[in-house]
């Protein structure tokens, strides 16, 4: 039988890591993500399965630590919130560049600047356009639910591992401080093998050194690289993941991941219940971003609406999916505060119903 | 032809074919190589782990053949404090220069000193950054010329040098801090014994062992090698003396005393 649990998403995400067979944790203290390395250190993970948590003296010595670790091959993660993340942008570039896969979450708060600790998917063009410099990206996911906060460390390790690429879990302070039913996977084996065509582990006899890096100082080389990365993001659209909620028959669509998701899916109900045939697509992956599917979708309603906790930021991937073929409309509210489904269902009214 | 039994020397094969990147008379392929032959005669090639810098010993990995991480600028540190803590076995090692350890990466430095990883820190000081060209660095002594203090160093404006060494020494979790320089052969001898030592106390997990090393940089002080060795002797040696500061856990030295130690003005 599976093990069920009540908690917060944040703790959801810490147990998760455990059971996911996670081999380092490195973090530092932000709100709102605290529980994760709170629920870390209570759970004695270094007795439960030899899996090493450190608090680190900053965020950006956290994500080099992640860094240097993920070198080796093994699981790794750190998490943070919007502020944290962005001073770890330097860290995630290198990473990227010299193709480490590893997990970071990001429990999204209201910015810019200090903002606010309340929740936000402000950080969506951060997350899912590359975040620090130059040209990458990483595999994004977006839960919307504490289960999913849980279900999605493990597969954020498997699409890191399979694109040797860092992995971002983009979630919010809604999702995690919320409490929901968890249903917890059984315990992962701690990494015992390792690929020792690129890990670190001390130069063996039967082959060449092996160097972590995201150097390449001969602007033919870093083309080459460039290139390499460009195709890698190619092939994940393989791997994009979504839930359609009431799309094969609807005339007006909204789009909305994480938080805000979970509100359209209350604005749906309510709407189908008036009878107005109103759908929702949730991206369970922002990066890659269900392009296809929308671009199907966009030839068969009327219009559609992104609906996100911010002034606009995945409604510009909307309009990119579509290209003009529908209407796209965007509803969002910034800086902390959280929209009901009685302001969606206004937006609704307004944009398609009125419109 | 000299007789095999009568080499009195031989290139560690640790050190790579690749053409070294430093300028000639430069203290870094001394440190390197010395670095490699303490590896070599360890045998311990197979489980070594060095971290390479930002600065001129970026490429740090293309001239040491062991497995190699290359950081970010300062991060070196908390590179190393990922890789250990995952590989506690191994032996891991920064390689860093003075503004990558003692300006931006201070933080990264400092902690994992005072965590007391059990990993080998080569630092090496000359005062200067040499790869972007010649500008202050932390360690540059007051008057001294640099690119951005074309009119040497004011501590007024700038503060003093600054004494990184020191200070760490001081942290319970350094067990062994000593700062050495290479430009000489009897100095080349004992800084590799200290590197022998560092890499002694990482396999008896004692903590965290320091070792700074004095080094010239002739294109960046614009003198030719030789000057610049002695220019080293006569400024750098005053305010950064040779020496052990702490051994077995146990400062030998008055480091509070040389942390206050004003800096001689060079011109």
């Amino acid at each position: 039988m599976k093990e069920l649990a009540l908690m917060k998403g944040n703790e959801a995400i810490a147990e998760a890591a455990i059971l996911a067979g996670t081999d380092a944790y490195f973090g530092y203290p932000i709100t709102p993500q605290s529980e994760v390395l709170e629920y870390l250190a209570l759970q004695k993970p270094e007795e439960r399965t030899g899996m090493v948590v450190l608090q680190a003296e900053s965020e950006l010595a956290a994500i080099n630590m992640v860094y240097g670790a993920a070198g080796t091959g093994k699981r790794v993660m750190t998490s943070s919130s919007s502020p944290g993340i962005s001073l770890m942008q330097e860290g995630i570039s290198y990473i990227a560049g010299a193709e480490l896969p590893c997990l970071i979450v990001n429990v999204v708060r209201g910015g810019p600047g200090l903002g606010t600790i309340q929740p936000s998917q402000a950080d969506y063009f951060q997350a899912t356009k590359g975040g620090g410099h130059g040209d990458y990206h990483l595999i994004v996911l977006a839960p919307a639910s504490v289960q999913e906060m849980a279900d999605f460390v493990d597969l954020a390790y498997e699409l890191a591992f399979k694109y040797r690429n860092p992995a971002m879990i983009l979630s919010d302070g809604l999702i995690g401080q919320m409490m929901e039913k968890v249903e917890l996977p059984p315990q992962k084996p701690r990494t015992s093998e390792f690929d020792q065509s690129w890990v670190i582990t001390g130069k063996r006899p039967d082959r060449e050194r092996n160097i972590i890096t995201s150097l390449n100082l001969d602007p033919e080389l870093q083309y080459e690289h460039n290139l390499k990365l460009k195709e890698k993001y190619n092939r994940m659209s393989e791997d994009v993941m979504f839930e359609s909620l009431h799309c094969d028959d609807a005339e007006f669509l909204l789009v909305a991941y994480g938080s805000s998701a979970r509100i359209c899916q209350k604005v749906v109900a309510v709407a189908r219940g008036r009878g107005q045939r109103l759908g929702l697509l949730r991206p369970q992956t922002l990066f890659p971003f269900p392009t296809d599917e929308l671009a199907r979708l966009a030839g068969k309603v009327k219009g559609i609406m992104a609906v996100e906790l911010s002034t606009g930021q995945m409604v510009e991937d909307v309009k990119l999916a579509v290209n003009g073929r529908v209407p796209v409309y965007h509803y969002g509210m910034p800086g902390g505060k959280v929209h009901s489904p009685d302001d969606v269902l206004e937006a609704v009214e307004e944009n398609f119903i009125g419109g | 032809m000299i007789k095999e039994e009568n080499l009195v020397y031989r290139r560690t094969p640790l050190m790579t074919d690749a053409t070294l990147s430093y300028c000639p008379g430069c203290g870094h392929g001394t440190v390197h190589r010395l670095i490699m032959e303490v590896v070599e005669e360890m045998g311990i090639q197979q489980d070594t782990i060095g971290i390479s810098p930002v600065g001129c010993a970026v490429l740090a990995y293309d001239f040491m053949d062991v497995d190699f991480s290359e950081a970010a600028h300062g991060r070196a540190p908390a590179v190393a404090t990922g890789i250990k803590r995952l590989w506690p076995d191994k032996f891991v090692f920064t390689y860093q220069g003075d503004g990558d350890l003692a300006a931006i990466g201070t933080a990264e430095t400092i902690h994992a000193c005072n965590r007391g990883e059990n990993i080998c820190i080569f630092f090496i000081n000359n005062g200067i950054y040499g790869m972007t060209g010649g500008q202050m660095a932390p360690t540059t002594l007051e008057g001294m010329k640099s690119s951005t203090t074309p009119y040497g160093r004011d501590a007024m404006k700038m503060g003093p040098p600054f004494k990184i060494t020191e200070l760490i020494a001081q942290l319970p979790g350094t067990h062994y801090v000593t700062r050495h320089a290479v430009h000489k052969a009897g100095l080349v001898r004992k800084a590799k014994k200290a590197i022998r030592k560092a890499f002694e106390i990482q396999q008896e997990k004692k903590g965290l062992a320091f070792i700074e090393f004095l080094s010239n940089c002739n294109s960046g002080w614009k003198m030719t090698p030789n000057d610049s060795n002695q220019w080293l002797e006569e400024h750098m040696y005053p305010f950064y003396p040779l020496g052990d500061i702490k051994v077995d856990g146990k400062l030998v030295k008055d480091v509070c005393k040389d942390l206050m130690q004003k800096s001689p003005v060079t011109t």
